[in-house]
């Protein structure tokens, strides 16, 4: 029987490396990790310490910077500014309409068309978001909920008609429907639809797109929506295992389609918390996958994330200190492992991010990775007394959300999210928490620099701040307008009548005929309303 | 008599936390609170605030869409024969805010706005009718 540290040593071994020698700036030599021979180590089993055994001495986190505003082609742009800054990721950002799955001349969609993302009606769009960026070599997330099986399917059917298949597309999908219900709320179709959609983008993407995410299990929104750190990572995991369980009952193997799911936490400004939160919920996971879901393949065990800094946390007050705020946030996604990370722009308390901006964050995370040697050292901070002790509490306080999940569940995490969300458990949870944390504003007792202390300074120039005129939303209406008097209606007519059909009888996968609707530029929101006529809508009780 | 406020999001901005606060800190305040919930339109919002006879509508905007739908709902209530002041809440650049008053918003609070500033900005909005 070898000792954890060889287990560690013999994986570490068969890792490439970035770099020949790892030393501080003076000059002393570092281990790639420190700790007893007993104890964890990263890229080994519950894997607190990091999924892999090199950690970044194998590869920097991914600078995954999100963006997306008005149309596909400012969009395009910002993408290719952000390339050539040395950003290597892309995550696009969808307005609000193309969140609701609305076309731009939708009458809801008034006055929100380019606003808060990129507008997306039909493939044409989708061909112009991503014109001149080579997707077989770049990553690309798309953040999207409700509609987001059509967002794949353009997506798909964009590059195929680029000449790269399915199979070469890596990337990721949000697709994590549950969290809509309990903190975003961008939802459409009832709970148990929603997931029938996740369901058919789960089995698709796992046996047709080897290289892609299917689902980014997320807690930033959770968090945003004013959850506490513990119930961000207890109603993630719980999010995730449901997904896992919906999976299983669909008949596909766990290790089959475990290994491509991939989370999403928020980094917040508790340094020390959000750094236990990270290691705990590697090690919640990998031994959740291993005791109740029956994986034995050690991908499907380790917990991989994504990382965004608190949007939350920034101040419209004296916005340039929040470029240290999302530092400090940056570095505890850093030194918790994290595998991509988007760092905020100092305006966002005050607009969609100017250019000059989301520069300056991108620069944050390289002077991080290139500057600090931070990231010589897994986990650098196992082992601390503290750092231990808070990620055991994390863990506890999680596995006592999840007893509860489960028993609104009847023994099923799965129902017991669908219950909790119809139930408004979670969302009353998370306005519970977000008003006791107000509270503390408010009294004084939670200090905000530059809100209710420090206020020299607030009445100061403003910044330059990204405009988005209404030019945008009668761009993007007339580009729709074009796009539908361009197409065969008759196949469209044809294509919406079959994926309503198909909508109605659940043994089917919706992905090949949205493929195809795509194809024959179907546009958003009518694949979306040919599903919603056999799925119906939900509708939230207003709870205060 | 109570204070009586609606506060609502119109549009398709689902952020719900400003909102939700909003309306405990004004119930904790001895406002009378009602919650319309999402994605309501400038006639749906209009047509409960007159049902359920406010004294003030209280917005709450993040998606950038106020310039679009802050004014809708004036002109909705005026439509209807009211006048019931709107406050706008959320993230508003400072140079809308001017545009915003010289439309009809009676005020607009700003990310960070303290508790004391949002009750009193609301009590001060209903004095306006």
């Amino acid at each position: 029987m070898t000792n954890s540290r060889e287990q560690w040593e013999q994986q570490f071994n068969s890792s490439s490396l970035r770099d020949s020698s790892f030393k501080t700036m003076s000059g002393i030599p570092l281990d790639p990790v420190y700790g007893p021979s007993d104890g964890e180590f990263p890229g080994i089993y519950p894997y607190t310490r990091g999924p892999y055994a090199s950690m970044y001495r194998s590869k920097i986190w991914t600078m995954r910077m999100f963006a997306g505003f008005g149309t596909a082609d400012d969009t395009n742009k910002r993408f290719k500014d952000i390339i050539s800054s040395g950003g290597d990721g892309l995550s696009t950002a969808f307005d609000m309409p193309t969140l609701l799955g609305l076309d731009s001349d939708d009458k809801m969609s008034l006055g929100e068309v380019g606003r808060c993302g990129v507008a997306i009606d039909s493939i044409e769009d989708m061909l112009d978001l991503y014109r001149d960026i080579d997707l077989s070599k770049i990553t690309t997330s798309m953040t999207i909920n409700s509609p987001a099986a059509v967002m794949l399917a353009m997506f798909v059917a964009q590059a195929e008609s680029n000449g790269i298949p399915r199979s070469r597309l890596g990337g990721t999908l949000q697709n994590d429907i549950l969290k809509e219900y309990q903190a975003q709320k961008e939802f459409v179709f009832p709970p148990r639809q929603g997931m029938r959609l996740v369901r058919d983008t789960i089995a698709f993407t796992s046996a047709e797109m080897p290289k892609w995410h299917s689902i980014s299990i997320s807690g930033y929104h959770i968090r945003e929506a004013g959850s506490t750190a513990a119930e961000e990572l207890a109603f993630t995991l719980a999010n995730g295992f449901a997904y896992v369980e919906l999976a299983k009952q669909a008949g596909l193997d766990v290790d089959a389609f475990a290994p491509r799911l991939s989370f999403f936490f928020n980094a917040h400004i508790d340094f020390f918390e959000e750094i236990a939160k990270y290691r705990a919920a590697r090690r919640i996971w990998a031994r959740w996958m291993n005791l109740h879901y029956g994986s034995i393949n050690e991908k499907s065990q380790q917990l991989k994330f994504h990382t965004q800094t608190a949007g939350v946390s920034l101040t419209a007050q004296q916005p340039e200190v929040n470029i240290v705020r999302t530092t400090i946030e940056a570095l505890a996604g850093v030194l918790g492992g994290t595998q991509s990370l988007h760092t905020n722009s100092m305006d966002e308390a005050l607009a969609l991010p100017s250019q000059r901006a989301a520069r300056i964050a991108l620069r944050t995370q390289q002077v991080i990775a290139h500057e600090t040697n931070v990231a010589h050292v897994a986990d650098p901070l196992g082992g601390s007394w503290y750092i231990e002790e808070l990620t055991d509490e994390m863990e506890k306080r999680a596995e006592q959300i999840f007893a509860e999940i489960m028993e609104m569940g009847s023994g099923s995490m799965l129902d017991g999210c669908i219950n909790g969300i119809e139930e408004n458990w979670f969302q009353g949870k998370i306005a519970d928490s977000a008003y006791e944390l107000e509270r503390t504003f408010n009294s004084g007792q939670r200090i905000v620099v530059g809100v209710n202390r420090f206020q020299e300074g607030n009445d100061e120039d403003d910044l330059a701040i990204l405009r988005i005129t209404n030019e945008d939303e009668l761009k993007q209406r007339r580009r729709l307008e074009s796009v539908r008097a361009s197409r065969d209606t008759g196949k469209i007519d044809v294509v919406l009548a079959r994926l309503e059909a198909e909508a109605s009888d659940p043994t089917i996968n919706l992905m090949p005929t949205l493929i195809d609707a795509s194809n024959n530029r179907a546009t958003i929101g009518e694949m979306m309303k040919a599903m919603g006529n056999v799925f119906g809508r939900h509708v939230e009780v207003p709870t205060i | 008599m109570a204070l009586r406020v609606l506060v609502a999001k119109v549009g398709l901005d689902g952020h719900d936390r400003g909102v939700k606060i909003v309306a405990r800190l004004l119930r904790d305040a001895g406002i009378e609170v009602i919650y319309t919930g999402l994605f309501q339109t400038p006639e749906t919002v209009a047509a409960a605030a007159i049902d359920e006879d406010v004294d003030v509508i209280g917005l709450s905007m993040l998606s950038g869409a106020h310039m679009t739908l802050a004014p809708l709902v004036v002109e909705s209530l005026r439509a209807r024969n009211a006048n019931i002041p709107v406050v706008v809440g959320g993230i508003v650049p400072n140079q809308d805010i001017v545009l915003l008053q010289e439309l009809g918003i009676a005020a607009v609070l700003g990310p960070g706005a303290p508790a004391s500033e949002v009750v009193e900005t609301i009590r001060k909005a209903a004095l306006f009718t």
